[in-house]
């Protein structure tokens, strides 16, 4: 199997969130980016795995600047062939999925994963948007992936369960919990990354249909009541008539 | 401007359906709203705000390529402007393909009604939960996917007319070989009430007191992520930044330390419940009410006072 991973990048979990320029743009002072986590744990671990079992290569490919190159390195040393970067600002999803989807279709992958979103901007946006710029199936938010030749068998998430099914390659999956086990990078993993091959591709035109204007921080909460703990009632009428949620 | 509203209905109409379409009456001067599947419930749609609902029942249990592909018709057929999903699993695969069959800008996860003060916007969740944004969209035709519990459905007018659709939405390519669904569950994303656990509960064999208060109030239990990866508790529990981000209107967290990670994926509740024996414990920060207490004792007494508040009213 010929596997495409996306990765992106995010903030380490525990930045503090801050917006300048006018809430207009996100505070990096300070900021420690990671690979973002469903890329790496799932995604990435989970087409290494198949790489093993049967053969094939895995490649991984980014939208983003030079700066971004340290979190590429990073995927390599976890195990990675090589790396792609599309030299450009991820301006919006669509922009994204469109460099990722040309690239792909040039060079004849059999399966291309995302992780299940971003942990910065949550959309949830760039598998689907880029199975549908190569018109081919997406499965979402799949806990389980198995290959049988050149058909997929998986498990994804629907409301309150779980959902086997079956799909022929080429597809688009996006990877949740389940997938894989986190995978600590090695020594020589490290060292074998800083020669593996990182191609540089230049973005081709596309538009943008979205733009994040203006960023907010949610109201500071009010100091926490305390109740007696031998006294239940009281948390439960306070709920019922102050907070007014049962 | 009319609104077309996509409707999930092979497992029933959610609750988070009826949101989308009172949120798309709000919006738009006339809603339409487009299904697929058998369902015989879908004129209700009308009381929430429809003027008719098209429906395909040629697409049940759809995959994401045909529900894309129904929807577009349908858009296309009834000229509509911005098109509304409840952002569930199903929109999650079906916004963004339409997003680009349709060359609209989607704002996925919408927290509040567009802003059409300055071009057309929308807030949204961004970094887990931890602040928001304001997404823009620059195309003529958009989509929002509305984040489930941001509004309340609201009853507005009578039951409506159901119009046979042909979308000629095609095959689907993803075979369905079977579904596992948990019986009687309140599935969590949908939940207004949820009572969660971590770690302080010592093991899954001690569940029984996190079961009880969930059940005495109605809500849906979720965990902290080491429970779920230790295998206390199911994967499909675990809440916060690397899990399910939820927004019910009470969440209750016993024996959970309130790690940025945890908060990130359900401080957007609307009041929350901490319940811990260390009263350092950082989740007291984020908290409306808060026990300092052991777990073994509190939540056996707070079910005791659930079911006795539920009995006298
Ligand atoms: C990249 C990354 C992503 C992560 N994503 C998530 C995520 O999505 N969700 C998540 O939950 N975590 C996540 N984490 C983990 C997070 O950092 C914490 O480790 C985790 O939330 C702690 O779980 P806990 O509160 O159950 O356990 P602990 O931190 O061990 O806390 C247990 C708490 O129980 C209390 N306690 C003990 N005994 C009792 C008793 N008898 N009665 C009452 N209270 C008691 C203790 O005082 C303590 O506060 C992530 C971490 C990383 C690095
Ligand atoms: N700039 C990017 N470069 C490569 N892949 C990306 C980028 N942004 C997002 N992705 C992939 O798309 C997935 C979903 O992202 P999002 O739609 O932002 O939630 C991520 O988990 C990544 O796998």
């Amino acid at each position: 199997m010929k596997i495409l991973v996306c990765i992106s990048k995010s903030p380490d979990t525990t930045s503090k969130i801050a917006f300048t320029d006018g809430n207009t743009k996100f505070d990096e002072n300070g900021v420690q980016y990671i690979v973002n986590p469903y890329d790496e744990w799932y995604a990435l671990v989970r087409a290494l795995e198949i790489k093993e079992a049967q053969g094939g290569n895995v490649t991984i490919i980014t939208v983003g600047n030079a700066a971004d190159e340290a979190v590429i390195r990073k995927a390599l040393a976890i195990g990675a062939d090589d790396a792609v970067r599309i030299d450009a600002d991820p301006t919006d999803a669509y922009f994204t999925a469109f460099q990722i989807a040309e690239y792909a279709k040039n060079n004849q992958f059999d399966l291309v994963l995302t992780g299940k979103e971003t942990i910065n901007y949550n959309g949830s946006q760039v598998g689907g948007m880029i199975a549908e710029a190569m018109d081919i199936p997406f499965i979402s938010l799949a806990t389980k992936l198995d290959i049988n030749g050149s058909t997929l068998k998986l498990e994804q998430e629907i409301l309150g369960g779980i959902q086997v099914v079956e799909v022929n390659a080429p597809a688009v999956v996006s990877c949740a919990k389940g997938m894989a086990e986190q995978r600590i990078p090695n020594m020589r993993g490290i060292m074998a990354a800083r020669t593996k091959p990182l191609q540089v591709v230049a973005p081709v035109a596309c538009d943008v249909m979205t733009a994040y204007t203006s960023y907010s921080l949610p109201e500071a909460k009010k100091a926490c009541r305390m109740i007696d703990p031998n006294n239940m009632d009281e948390l439960v009428n306070l709920l019922h008539t102050e907070a007014k949620v049962i | 401007m009319k609104t077309l509203v996509y409707i999930h209905s092979d497992n029933g109409i959610s609750k988070a359906s009826l949101e989308a379409v009172t949120y798309a009456k709000k919006i738009g001067s006339e809603v339409i709203a487009v299904s697929g599947g058998s369902s015989s419930d879908l004129a209700k749609l009308g009381e929430y705000g429809a003027s008719k609902v098209l429906v395909d029942r040629a697409v049940v249990n759809g995959d994401a390529q045909q529900i894309t592909r129904m929807v577009a018709a349908a858009a296309e057929s009834t000229g509509a402007e911005i098109i509304v999903f409840s952002h569930e699993i199903t929109a999650k695969a079906v916004a963004p393909r339409l997003s680009v069959r349709l060359k609209a800008g989607l704002i996925s996860g919408a927290i509040a009604l567009p802003d059409l003060s300055n071009g057309f916007s929308c807030k949204v969740n961004v970094f887990s939960g931890k602040a928001f944004g304001n997404v823009t969209v620059k195309t003529d035709k958009k989509i929002i996917s509305l984040l489930p519990n941001s509004l309340q459905p609201e009853v507005t007018g009578a039951a409506c007319a159901v119009e046979e659709f042909n979308s000629n939405a095609g095959s689907a390519a993803i075979k369905v070989v079977e579904t596992k669904k948990p019986e009687g569950n309140i599935p969590l994303p949908e939940a207004e009430l949820v009572v969660s656990a971590g770690r302080g509960l010592k093991g899954p064999e001690n569940w029984g007191i996190v079961e009880d208060l969930a059940n005495a109030l109605g809500a849906a239990t979720a965990c902290s992520r080491p429970v779920a990866d230790i295998g206390w508790r199911p994967h499909h529990e675990h809440v916060g930044q690397t899990g399910v981000a939820i927004r019910p209107n009470l969440y209750i967290a016993a024996g959970i330390s309130g790690a940025i990670q945890h908060l990130a994926g359900v401080n957007g509740s609307k009041v929350i419940v901490v319940i811990n024996t260390d009263s350092e414990a950082p989740f007291f920060k984020a908290a409306d009410y808060g026990v300092v207490g052991d777990v073994f004792e509190i939540l056996p007494k707070l079910t005791e006072a659930v079911k006795k508040f539920h009995a006298a009213n």
